[in-house]
């Protein structure tokens, strides 16, 4: 099932399907390694709920909700 | 010249650990020319014979586009200074991530050598890295080093050396990026290659991938160069981008960027890695996290870990600052004692030795914040930080990472805002950074502190604590409010991705911490300082002259012979011949009070006749709108040099001679008196002392930090304006209402 990285819950584990934005944005998410086909955990949100951390690659990366809107995850 | 080695790599990969193992105190800080990114560079000598080298350290990039200034400047650095070599620090427990940065040095060909660090916490996490198998399919050295306790420093700077001596033509590294890419890649590599499009600063593939990414930097040279081929590269450009947003629903540099990570999964696969464990598993570090930024506990850590952070820097920098505080009003006093009394005594001693007190009475406090700042940012938690109060910073247009600015320059009463806007430098997003640089003064610094002291103290007595408490909220709320204005005015452009890593927590390391501090400080010193004191000596000018005239000092000396000749007999002498603290009879604590007042009165005429006091007296035909009269303008204009002179200023305008803003009882009684002040117009001067033009020495340090004089005198003149504006109202809206009217 696809869903919004946005929409995935804590300790959730997915795979990403699509990150479809391009520009500074696009870059700066591709640069950290959030590219398709990267496994990727929820590893807990801020006390606010946003932003996001994520477990990748074996690194902790924090993202805004209106930034992991662009990533669609593959998810069991 | 030693060969030049560049140290490149991802940030918290070690790389500034790295740089201060291999060059220790032979190093130096200086800015990439016309920006603010640090450029620190070095010389790194091998110990059994004498080989130098000369060490840059690149700003930490996770890429080479053209996004960041700290891309831009790492990018420049390689194609126009050329280094010998440039290492790359990778972390091995991050190993396919970090690569991504490599590979694009590859693509570039750039003569490389990889120090694959911290390989002793990967062995701790279960992850084998096989070297030679990587250095073998990269093509390049790959050298195991553990920075922190400098493991493998040799063998990389050996292996540095042999790439130096070999000076061999590197081939840059071919990716496939898929057949279509490909096929528009060497078509444009082949326009660019007859044409001899920017080919003497790059290579011809490597521009047509750079126009492919769509880098900003690339696109605008081509077109200064050669526009007509430029639209070609473009329009070539837009066609494949059509074509891939068509058939497979992506771009172009987003293709690009997967099969990078695709040709660094390919290399990885081939047995060069192995993990024992699961990559999700949880290391000490995610189990901190997990209480340092739950729901509940992580707020008030935070508030703890803040409070610490004050307590450190305004504490412990009371001593050291006491010590220099003493030593200049020892040298001040002793040289009043040398020298004849005059112009030049007053130039040195109110000039110049007040001047550099100024600059150096600020170096313990800077030294120590940096100091708690450095520990916070090195072991991981200033990063926690950010995250937790992002959602709350961003409303405003700023960045999680603002805070700590905001905190050290007076969020939390009595901070100081030159320590604060250079706390800034931890912000790597420059639209946030410069709309923190500029809301920080509004806080409520130390010396503001008097000046609010003495209001409330006059007027509002019993509610000390409670508008003590609104000054603060208020200074938030226009900090804050400001920084968006800002950022939806001057400052417009969409927030910076907060795309960011949350480094491993780890110890700092003391050799580590120490450099940091002193480097930052060192820097205020030699920026700042040499401006500072020229400003002071203008700033004791225009209070100085023009001096009263002759006539006027003779009237002020027949009061004090006429006070004298009134007095008994033998009073005079006994006054003359008593020291310091000594008991004195009634009649002679008479005659000294009466000739006190002569001085003082002397003192505000002389005051009053000034540059400054003429400015003072000009600027009444404003100021009257927000109730102000010369006196507190020329206390305005003085609080420029340092908040808290506006207490000791109007105590000089109210011919009190000599006030210390910390005993200011009389001068309470004084204004309470007056008739003209009255609780609302002191309403008034609290905001207006709240916001209006930042001390001259943070304005210098935001035009430093800003990387231009525009912006020193933006706050100046905005803040002002702000301020203005706000007393004009308050005062105005309050006498219509009659409110706070004595």
């Amino acid at each position: 099932m696809r869903i919004n990285l946005r929409h995935m819950r804590d300790n959730q584990v997915g795979t990403i399907a699509s990150v479809k934005v391009a520009g500074e944005m696009g870059r700066r998410i591709r640069d950290m390694g959030l590219v398709p086909g990267t496994e990727i955990k929820i590893q807990g949100r801020a006390p606010l709920y946003d932003p996001v951390a994520l477990r990748v690659m074996g690194a902790t990366l924090t993202l805004r909700n209106n930034e992991a809107d662009y990533i669609e995850v593959e998810v069991e | 010249m030693a060969p030049t080695v560049a140290l490149a790599g991802n940030p918290n990969s070690g790389k500034t650990t790295l740089f201060n193992e291999l060059t220790g105190s032979r190093q130096h800080v200086g800015n990439y020319p016309g920006v603010t990114v640090e450029k620190k560079e070095g010389t790194y000598v091998r110990t059994h014979d004498g080989f130098r080298l000369h060490i840059v350290d690149l700003p930490g990039t996770y890429s080479l586009t053209a996004y960041s200034l700290e891309e831009v400047v790492a990018r420049d650095f390689l194609v126009n200074h050329k280094p010998e070599v440039v290492i790359n620090i990778v972390d091995a427990s991050n190993l396919e991530r970090n690569l991504y940065l490599a590979v694009q040095f590859l693509e570039m060909g750039v003569p490389i050598c990889i120090a694959l660090n911290m390989v002793d916490v990967a062995e701790k996490r279960g992850i084998k890295i096989n070297t030679n198998k990587l250095a073998t399919l990269l093509g390049v050295p790959v050298v195991p080093t553990v920075a922190r306790i400098g493991r493998g420093k040799t063998e990389l700077m050996d292996s540095a050396a042999q790439i130096i001596q070999m000076r061999r033509e590197l081939t840059p590294l071919k990716i496939s990026y898929g057949s279509d890419i490909d096929q528009a890649l060497s078509e444009m590599e082949k326009e660019i290659e007859t044409h001899h499009f920017l080919t003497d600063t790059y290579r011809a593939r490597w521009i047509a991938l750079k126009y492919l990414e769509n880098d900003e930097q690339i696109l605008a040279r081509g077109k200064a160069v050669n526009p007509q081929l430029a639209r070609r590269l473009e329009a070539a450009v837009q066609k494949v981008s059509h074509h891939l947003q068509n058939t497979l629903d992506t771009y172009p540099e987003a293709m690009i960027a997967d099969q990078r990570y695709g040709y660094i999964k390919s290399i990885l696969k081939q047995g060069v890695i192995h993990h024992k464990y699961d990559r999700n598993r949880l290391y000490s570090s995610d189990r901190i996290d997990k209480v340092v930024t739950n729901r509940f506990l992580g707020p008030l850590i935070m508030l703890a870990v803040i409070a610490g952070l004050y307590q450190f820097t305004f504490t412990y920098s009371e001593l050291p600052v006491g010590w220099l505080e003493g030593f200049f009003g020892w040298l001040g006093s002793g040289l009043s004692a040398i020298l004849p009394e005059g112009l030049l005594r007053s130039l040195i001693v109110s000039g110049i030795v007040d001047g550099v007190g100024g600059v150096l009475g600020f170096v313990p406090l800077i030294m120590f914040m940096f100091f708690g700042i450095a520990i916070l940012e090195d072991s991981g938690y200033l990063a926690r930080v950010a995250f937790m109060l992002d959602r709350i910073f961003r409303i405003f247009g700023l960045h999680g990472s603002s805070v700590m600015a905001f905190i050290v320059s007076g969020g939390i009463a009595g901070g100081c805002a030159v320590p604060g806007v250079m706390a800034t430098r931890t912000l790597k997003s420059p639209r946030e950074r410069l709309a923190t640089l500029l809301t920080v003064p509004f806080m409520n610094c130390g010396a503001k502190l008097p000046v609010f002291a003495l209001l409330i103290a006059t007027f509002f007595a019993k509610y000390e604590a409670a508008i003590m408490f609104l000054i603060t909220l208020g200074a938030w709320a226009g900090a804050l409010l400001v920084a968006k204005l800002l950022r939806i005015t001057i400052i417009k452009g969409a927030a910076t991705p907060f795309v960011m890593e949350l480094p491993p927590y780890r110890m700092p390391t003391f050799k580590g911490l120490a450099i940091h501090t002193w480097e930052r400080t060192w820097h205020y010193i030699r920026k700042a300082g040499t401006v500072i004191l020229g400003l002071s000596i203008v700033l004791w000018a225009m209070m100085t002259f023009p001096g009263l005239p002759d006539s006027k000092v003779q009237e002020f000396e027949t009061l004090r012979r006429a006070e004298i000749s009134r007095a008994p007999a033998g009073i005079a002498a006994e006054l003359k011949a008593v020291r310091d603290g000594a008991e004195l009879s009634g009649p002679a604590r008479n005659l000294k009070e009466r000739l006190r007042r002569v001085d003082a009165a002397q003192a505000e005429a002389g005051l009053r006749h000034s540059a400054a006091g003429r400015i003072g007296g000009a600027l009444e035909v404003v100021s009257k709108w927000a109730g102000f009269d010369w006196r507190t303008n020329i206390a305005l204009v003085g609080g420029f040099a340092a908040k808290e002179v506006v207490v000791s200023t109007l105590g000089t305008a109210y011919s009190l001679g000599e006030v210390d803003p910390e005993e200011t009882g009389s001068l309470s009684e004084t204004l309470a008196r007056d008739p003209h002040w009255s609780p609302l117009m002191a309403v008034g001067l609290i905001v207006f002392t709240m916001f209006y033009s930042p001390c001259f020495v943070s304005v210098i340090c935001i035009s430093r930090e800003a990387g231009s004089w525009k912006w020193g005198v933006f706050a100046m003149a905005f803040n002002t304006l702000l301020a203005f504006i706000l007393a004009v109202l308050i005062f105005q809206i309050g006498s219509a209402f009659g409110l706070w009217v004595k």
